[in-house]
């Protein structure tokens, strides 16, 4: 834990102490000291859900701290807005990135402030020459007149960047800058780094690919659960250090369903390709063949963008696929609609819970029985008792801990909402059920809770499809696993591998772009 | 109404405790307090408003917009607009007047004079169509509803003006050797003294409340308008449900049209100009939000009354049309901001989720 307290006092120009944020009763940061060293660059390591995020926003002043303190060059400060933070020298480069695409370079980089000419105007010469030099600086060949819609992803991280700099930023957060560039553009990204670095200015990085966070990084501080559970200087880690104080040991999430039969394949997904939206030469999903039997239980392991999400989505009938069949049970799925296979018993509860798993303005109970409608109609009006039992019985059956069925959906912490949406596709009675994240921004208890649902579901002969982006989950409760990369199966293994085999399959390490 | 009204209660922040519940009652039941003031106020300013025979006239005129207001309750409810029904329901009219005076078979050689309830039919069926143009429209060809429905708004009330070449059909009692009388019965005849237009009202609000609250069809609004993706994944038709409530909201305008035009046994192009707001305001003042999700049949109608008893208690003061048109923009704006208050921070909040990347994902979208 003291490792990091070896350099001097002097050294560090931000730092936060003991600070801690709660939503409500979740703790997502539970006292957490962090410090960034001047012209260095310090990676924060952690699984989603850690506090990664929650930590930056507060560094960065787009979130007030609960309680505890954020001091820059000795003073405790108190950000006002990211505006505040700004104009002291601390810049936020979002995961997604916040420029206007319909604006030029030069009108992005001022935008909000710009540089007022005679008569009222704006100068936009002056814009335009100072465009000019911070592209120069940053050895970028971008005309100050490019839409920014037309730069490529890399290059749009630079006006990011440049924008930051022009506004004399002396700390700048970048939060997973590498996630959607190609090998080139992150050697590119690496080389401005550097430079900024000799230039004095602090990085805080976030990284999910630990062996190129590696290749940049002078400090390595992690978080798990909201607290920061190592920190050390690049010259006493490695990869192994990062994941065995990321994913920690204590916990344990189960293991696999033994006892029960495992019985026919019950959804076979047989050479599915899905096309991006955009481009649709693209393939997110690039011929991929998964089969589960009934009974058991397979975990999809990848990162950001590995085409996880439109897999899931594909197979419960969201996005279009262009070739390829999905069966349940021998039933061809493909052309049916959503309701359709869900009438036919293949269910998905989806990754992103408040955009797609529940509906905000309805009760509890009301989320719970919004898939199985059918089960309490009775002719044209439903019936009021039936419902009601559906919902007690779901609120027992998945554990969530509720005021009963009338209270309001944003009453409940994450993992009960989450419950609630397993739930509600549970009592449709399903054959198979595909879950995208299913631990996604819920606690650890939580998670436990939610895993043993799917345990108890396999034992009952329900085939389980889930995905995740956290190894540790992968080595609990699935029968098999499956890693996914770039829109193919990169890897399977069975439940006696290993962190470090999944990751490194995964292409953790250099994406190979 | 009770599941729906709970989950209100509780997400106001703050006012849950005792102490703040006469504000709580105050800002739940504004509708229904702001109506009583209305009444109040009146028949203190003026001998002749508080008479069961002047409520029962105020009300019919109540119906009219309460007709359309339901239709747009249930719109609104999914989350969307529509900007046709005040041209719907002058379509209606002039459907309905032009098929009393005789459908002409010219190569048979013979005029048919259909039955009133015939009338009727073809009328909804009128109001059903455009309905439906604007739902598919909005479901399948993903037209913002607020454009689709302004372009219905100017083609209905383009063909109306077309089919009577802007004059208005007087003549609309039927003539008894045809057999077509009765077209005045919907809005000039009154059933144990209460006008029929009223009746129609409460008939229609029914229904709407039943489907609302006990069909399958109801729940599908509900949550079509509160998180459609959501509902999609959850196996709810959403584009059905939503061409389906305008196709509801279109078969409303046209009762209301066929009511209005037998109150005044006339059918003219221009009637029902600007009622699509009345309607808009009446829904929002009976605390249904604008972004879908939340509302109910009760607070609308009740909206419905608060507009119509004030429009009239105004123009039996003698309060000049100008001075109608301040009060009644004051009030929505009112009531719009009193949903604001009680909708902050109730539905969505972010803090719930505990993925911080969440809120992030829905500005994007």
């Amino acid at each position: 834990m003291t490792a990091g307290r070896d350099h001097a006092i002097g050294d560090v120009v931000l730092s936060a102490r003991d600070v801690a944020k709660s939503f409500g009763n979740i703790h997502a940061l539970k006292g957490v000291n962090f410090d960034v060293h001047k012209g260095q660059v310090t990676t924060l390591f952690g699984e989603n859900g850690a506090g990664k995020s929650t930590l930056m926003k507060i560094l960065s002043g787009v979130m007030k701290p609960t309680s505890g303190e954020i001091i820059l060059d000795g003073e405790p400060v108190t950000f006002a807005s990211s505006t505040d933070a700004r104009d002291r020298g601390v810049s936020i480069i979002h995961q997604e990135l916040s420029l206007a695409p319909n604006l030029s370079v030069r009108d992005n980089i001022f935008m909000g402030r710009e540089i007022k000419g005679r008569a009222g105007g704006v100068d936009y010469a002056e814009e335009e020459r100072q465009t000019r030099l911070l592209m120069e600086e940053l050895e970028e060949d971008i005309h100050p007149l490019t839409m920014v819609e037309d730069l490529r992803l890399g290059q749009q991280q630079i006006v990011e960047i440049a924008r930051a700099l022009s506004v004399n930023s002396r700390i700048l957060i970048m939060d997973e800058p590498t996630s959607a560039l190609s090998a080139t553009e992150v050697e590119v990204l690496f080389s401005v780094i550097r430079d900024l670095k000799s230039r004095g200015v602090s990085i805080v990085y976030i990284s999910h690919h630990l062996e190129e966070a590696l290749q940049i990084t002078d400090h390595a501080v992690v978080l798990r659960d909201g607290s920061m559970t190592a920190r050390a200087p690049r010259a006493e880690i490695d990869l192994e250090w990062i994941v065995r104080n990321m994913v920690g040991e204590g916990f344990d999430l189960g293991s696999p369903p033994t006892g029960h039969e495992i019985g026919e394949a019950a959804l076979s997904i047989e050479n599915l390709c899905v096309p991006d939206k955009v481009n649709a030469e693209r393939l997110l999903v690039d011929d991929v063949s998964i089969e589960v039997k009934a009974g058991e239980i397979v975990c999809i392991y990848g990162l950001m963008g590995a085409g996880r999400t439109e897999l899931m989505e594909c197979v419960a009938g969201r996005l279009q696929e262009t070739s390829g069949t999905i069966r349940l049970n021998g039933r061809t799925m493909n052309g049916l609609s959503i309701a359709g296979r869900i009438a036919e018993g293949l269910v998905l509860v989806p990754e992103d819970r408040q955009r797609d798993g529940l509906v905000q303005t309805m009760s509890v109970g009301q989320n719970l029985s919004l898939a199985s409608i059918g089960a309490f109609t009775k002719g044209l009006f439903t019936s009021k008792k039936r419902e009601s039992d559906i919902v007690t019985g779901s609120i027992r059956n998945v554990h969530i801990k509720t005021d009963g069925g009338e209270a309001p959906i944003t009453s409940l912490s994450g993992g009960n909402q989450q419950k609630v949406v397993i739930g509600k596709m549970l009592a449709t009675e399903p054959k198979a059920v595909l879950l995208d994240e299913p631990s996604r921004g819920i606690d650890i208890g939580a998670k436990a809770e939610v895993f043993k649902l799917l345990a108890d579901g396999a034992r009952q002969g329900l085939a389980v499809l889930f995905t995740t982006s956290e190894v540790g989950e992968c080595l609990s409760i699935a029968h098999r696993i499956i890693v996914m990369s770039r829109g193919q199966i990169a890897a399977e293994f069975g439940p006696d591998t290993t962190k470090e085999a999944i990751m490194a399959a995964s292409g953790e390490s250099k994406a190979a772009a | 109404m009770s599941d729906i009204g709970a989950s209100r209660k509780a997400a106001i922040p703050g006012l849950t405790d005792g102490r703040f519940d006469i504000a709580r009652i105050l800002l739940e039941g504004r509708a229904f307090f702001a109506l009583i003031a209305i009444i109040v106020v009146f028949s203190i300013l003026s001998p002749v408003y508080f008479s069961l025979n002047n409520f029962l006239i105020m009300s019919s005129h109540v119906a009219i917009f309460g007709l359309l207001a339901i239709g747009m309750l249930l719109v609104i409810l999914t989350g969307g607009i529509d900007l046709s029904v005040g041209s719907v329901l002058a379509l209606a009219g002039v459907v309905a007047g032009a098929l009393m005076q005789g459908v002409a078979f010219e190569s048979f050689g013979f005029t048919a004079y259909p039955p009133v309830w015939v009338v009727a039919i073809l009328t909804c069926c009128v109001g059903a169509f455009v309905g439906l143009v604007n739902g598919v429209l909005i479901a399948f060809f993903k037209v913002p509803a607020f454009v689709a429905t302004l372009g219905l708004l100017y083609v209905a009330r383009g063909v109306a003006l077309l089919m009577t070449n802007g004059l208005t059909y007087n003549n609309l009692g039927g003539r008894e050797e045809l057999g077509n009388t009765g077209f005045d019965w919907l809005g000039f005849n009154r059933l144990f003294g209460v006008p029929i237009g009223v009746i129609v009202l409460a008939v229609v609000a029914v229904i709407a409340m039943l489907i609302l609250k006990r069909t399958a069809f109801g729940r599908w609004i509900y949550s079509t308008g509160g998180n459609a993706r959501a509902a999609e994944l959850s196996g709810v038709p959403v584009r059905g449900v939503t061409i389906a409530v305008y196709v509801l909201s279109g078969i409303c305008s046209a009762i209301a049209g066929l009511v209005l035009s037998s109150q005044l046994t006339s059918a003219g192009p221009t009637a029902g100009q600007t009622y699509e707001l009345t309607a808009i305001a009446a829904v929002v003042v009976g605390g249904a939000a604008l972004s879908g999700g939340r509302g109910r049949v009760g607070g609308t109608l009740l909206g419905a009354f608060v507009i119509g008893f004030l429009a009239d208690g105004l123009v039996i003061i003698g309060v000049s049309t100008y001075w109608q048109t301040v009060f009644t923009g004051a009030v929505i704006v009112l009531a719009v901001l009193l949903n604001s208050i009680q909708y902050r921070s109730g539905g969505r909040k972010p803090s719930g989720s505990g993925t911080p990347s969440s809120p992030q994902a829905k500005a994007k979208k």
